[in-house]
């Protein structure tokens, strides 16, 4: 079992860890000197002044990295996104201590618009299109903050065009209308019009049969490999997230509370119990399942 | 049947008035799902502010009057997001409603302590002789507002529909949230639409201020356009425009027609019973959005 990538972290501290890309198979050791795109740096978060929510989280995620943020329900995954992107404040929220830093600039005081021009898109849970626009009106609200640029934003709604051909035969129905799948892939292809450089998707496989999960989350990587598109990910589905990020840190009660190569976690043993439903043995017999103990807590 | 189309035609024009007012609760619905009780004295500052710049305190002409007057609405629309809809942001509608009906009492206060609360006439300089078109008697007065009002109307579908912020406007009015993490800011998004519904407020205000003075029960007729809102919808342009010619028309068919066999005076009454009559068929009205639920 490989544990050594996995540290097991106190609550604020903050281990630097190299930064692995696993590219088929071989790895590449990214260089050390290299800043990450976006530094999350032990914040925390309190609702409507009074609800602690998240108690100091600290990640990164370079360039080109596809990051997953695993968790269970109410783990704040959520709100480690929202935090970033700085929807937060639109909730009641806000950001108490620590600092966001993207590409080596203070962010954590900047309104979402701003960010959004930076490059920093967050896709909402939940696909939260435009439900009276037409496909077509909702990507482009995407390039909102491109202004008047109207061949970029030509090329940028072909381009998702070319990654959604669905998107384009549904283009003047309204967006209400359209499935649950479809509804995911406009949102994602409304992130793309704003030329990002890191996307946060919250549970982009919220909801969506298994087939289509797994088309999103090739689209995903292929966004990541082609546009060279940072990926902040938050996911439940831990195996189908580990399956195709570079990185994953899981989340308990508002605390990152374990982190390392995607590879080195779906090797760790309470990463494979916990999250994965696999053990070492294999398929439990109906006597394991008895004695099935609670589920582990790194936090107590 | 000259007859009949005679009150048909007045129906119609006076129908157009209530548009007018409808209109401005229609923008701020839209953008923000508020029902913007504030739209009355809006109309009724706007009047006061005009009459004020024309001959109560200066005599400026009436193209600068009316400009001046426009620029007062914009503050109001600044003050109005920026004091009093900022600290309410992710707050329930209803809260948003509760903060429209202060800010009525507030414009409607001010106003009468600059402006006095005696009633003014209003004159724009446009003779109110009637003209005959195919038979028919029409007021230049009613046609020049009907002109107004279809400009302003095709200006507004216009901008809703075809520019790049009508339609971040319109993606704010479906859903606040996402519509920020698209990076459309969400106050400057409101001040647009709170100063476009003070310029239409404005025009409701001269126009009815013209009709009947610059006076304090310009506040009402906000409440004459309530079925107007409902038939047309509470978030339709066109809605608000084709549902104030159904009630202009209605009221004054109905009064002339079959008010007699009643005992007259259901003018008053009429367009409530239209309205409700939409209600049980269409509760968004008309024109209205649909309600589109997923199962």
């Amino acid at each position: 079992m490989k544990h050594e990538a996995c540290g097991i972290r106190q609550a604020g501290t903050f281990n630097s860890i190299l930064a692995i890309k696993n590219t088929g198979g071989e790895k590449i050791v990214m260089a050390t000197e290299q800043a990450p795109l976006l530094k999350v740096n032990n914040i925390e978060v309190i609702y409507e002044h009074v609800i602690l929510v998240l108690k100091g989280v600290s990640l990164d995620v370079y360039e080109g990295q596809i990051a997953s943020l695993l968790g269970a329900n109410g783990a704040g995954k959520s709100t480690t996104l929202k935090a970033i992107s700085n929807l937060v404040k639109a909730e009641r929220g806000e950001v108490t201590k620590g600092t966001v830093e993207f590409d080596g600039k203070r962010v954590d005081k900047l309104f979402a618009p701003q960010l959004v021009k930076m490059g920093v898109i967050q896709i909402m849970e939940g696909r939260h299109t435009f439900e009276h626009l037409t496909v077509e009106d909702d990507l482009l609200t995407g390039a909102y903050t491109r202004g008047r640029d109207k061949k970029g934003i030509q090329e940028a709604l072909d381009r998702v065009y070319q990654y959604f051909p669905r998107l384009k035969e549904r283009r003047n129905v309204k967006t209400g209308y359209i499935s649950g799948g479809e509804m995911q892939m406009c949102a994602i292809g409304r992130g793309l019009m704003a030329k990002p450089r890191i996307m946060l998707l919250d549970e982009p496989s919220m909801g969506l049969a298994p087939l289509l999960v797994k088309e999103i989350f090739n689209i995903i990587k292929r966004l990541n490999e082609e546009e060279k598109v940072g990926m902040l990910l938050a996911e439940q589905n831990a195996a189908m997230a580990l399956n195709y990020a570079d990185y994953g840190y899981v989340m308990e009660n508002g605390r990152v509370v374990l982190d390392g190569e995607a590879a080195t976690l779906r090797g760790n043993a309470d990463v494979r119990e916990f999250y994965l439903g696999l053990t070492a043995v294999g398929k439990k017999s109906y006597r394991d399942v008895k004695h099935y103990h609670r589920r582990k807590r790194w936090l107590a | 049947m000259t007859f009949f189309f005679e009150v048909l035609v007045t129906g119609l024009m006076v129908g157009i008035m209530y548009s007018l007012v409808a209109l401005g609760f229609v923008l701020i619905f839209k953008a923000s799902e508020v029902f913007n009780m504030a739209q009355g004295a809006m109309s009724l500052f706007a009047g006061l502010a005009l009459v004020g710049f024309l001959d109560q305190y200066l005599q400026l002409p009436l193209w600068l009057a009316l400009l001046c007057t426009v620029a007062v609405m914009t503050i109001w629309a600044y003050a109005i997001v920026f004091i009093v809809l900022k600290p309410l942001v992710a707050r329930p509608p209803l809260m948003l409603f509760m903060a429209t009906f202060g800010v009525a009492y507030l414009m409607e206060g001010i106003g009468q302590s600059i402006y006095g609360t005696q009633a003014k006439g209003l004159n724009l300089g446009i003779p109110d002789t009637p003209i005959v078109i195919g038979g028919i008697f029409m007021s230049t007065f009613d046609l020049f507002f009907t002109g107004v009002a279809a400009i302003l109307v095709i200006g507004l579908v216009w901008f809703f529909q075809k520019t790049r912020t009508g339609r971040a406007l319109r993606a704010v009015s479906d859903d606040h949230e996402a519509a920020l993490s698209v990076g459309i800011p969400l106050l400057k998004a409101w001040t647009i639409t709170w100063i476009v519904a003070g310029v239409v407020a404005t025009v409701a205000g001269v126009a009815w201020g013209t009709r009947l003075g610059v006076q304090f029960s310009l506040t009402y007729i906000a409440l004459k356009s309530l079925p107007v809102l409902i038939i047309g919808g509470l978030d339709s342009i066109p809605g608000a425009i084709i549902a104030g010619l159904i009630v202009g028309a209605g009221e004054n068919l109905g009064e002339v027609f079959i008010g007699p066999y009643v005992g007259g005076g259901i003018q008053t009454f009429f367009p409530y019973l239209l309205a409700l009559i939409v209600l049980y068929f269409r509760p968004y009205g008309l024109f209205g959005k649909e309600i589109i639920e997923r199962v």
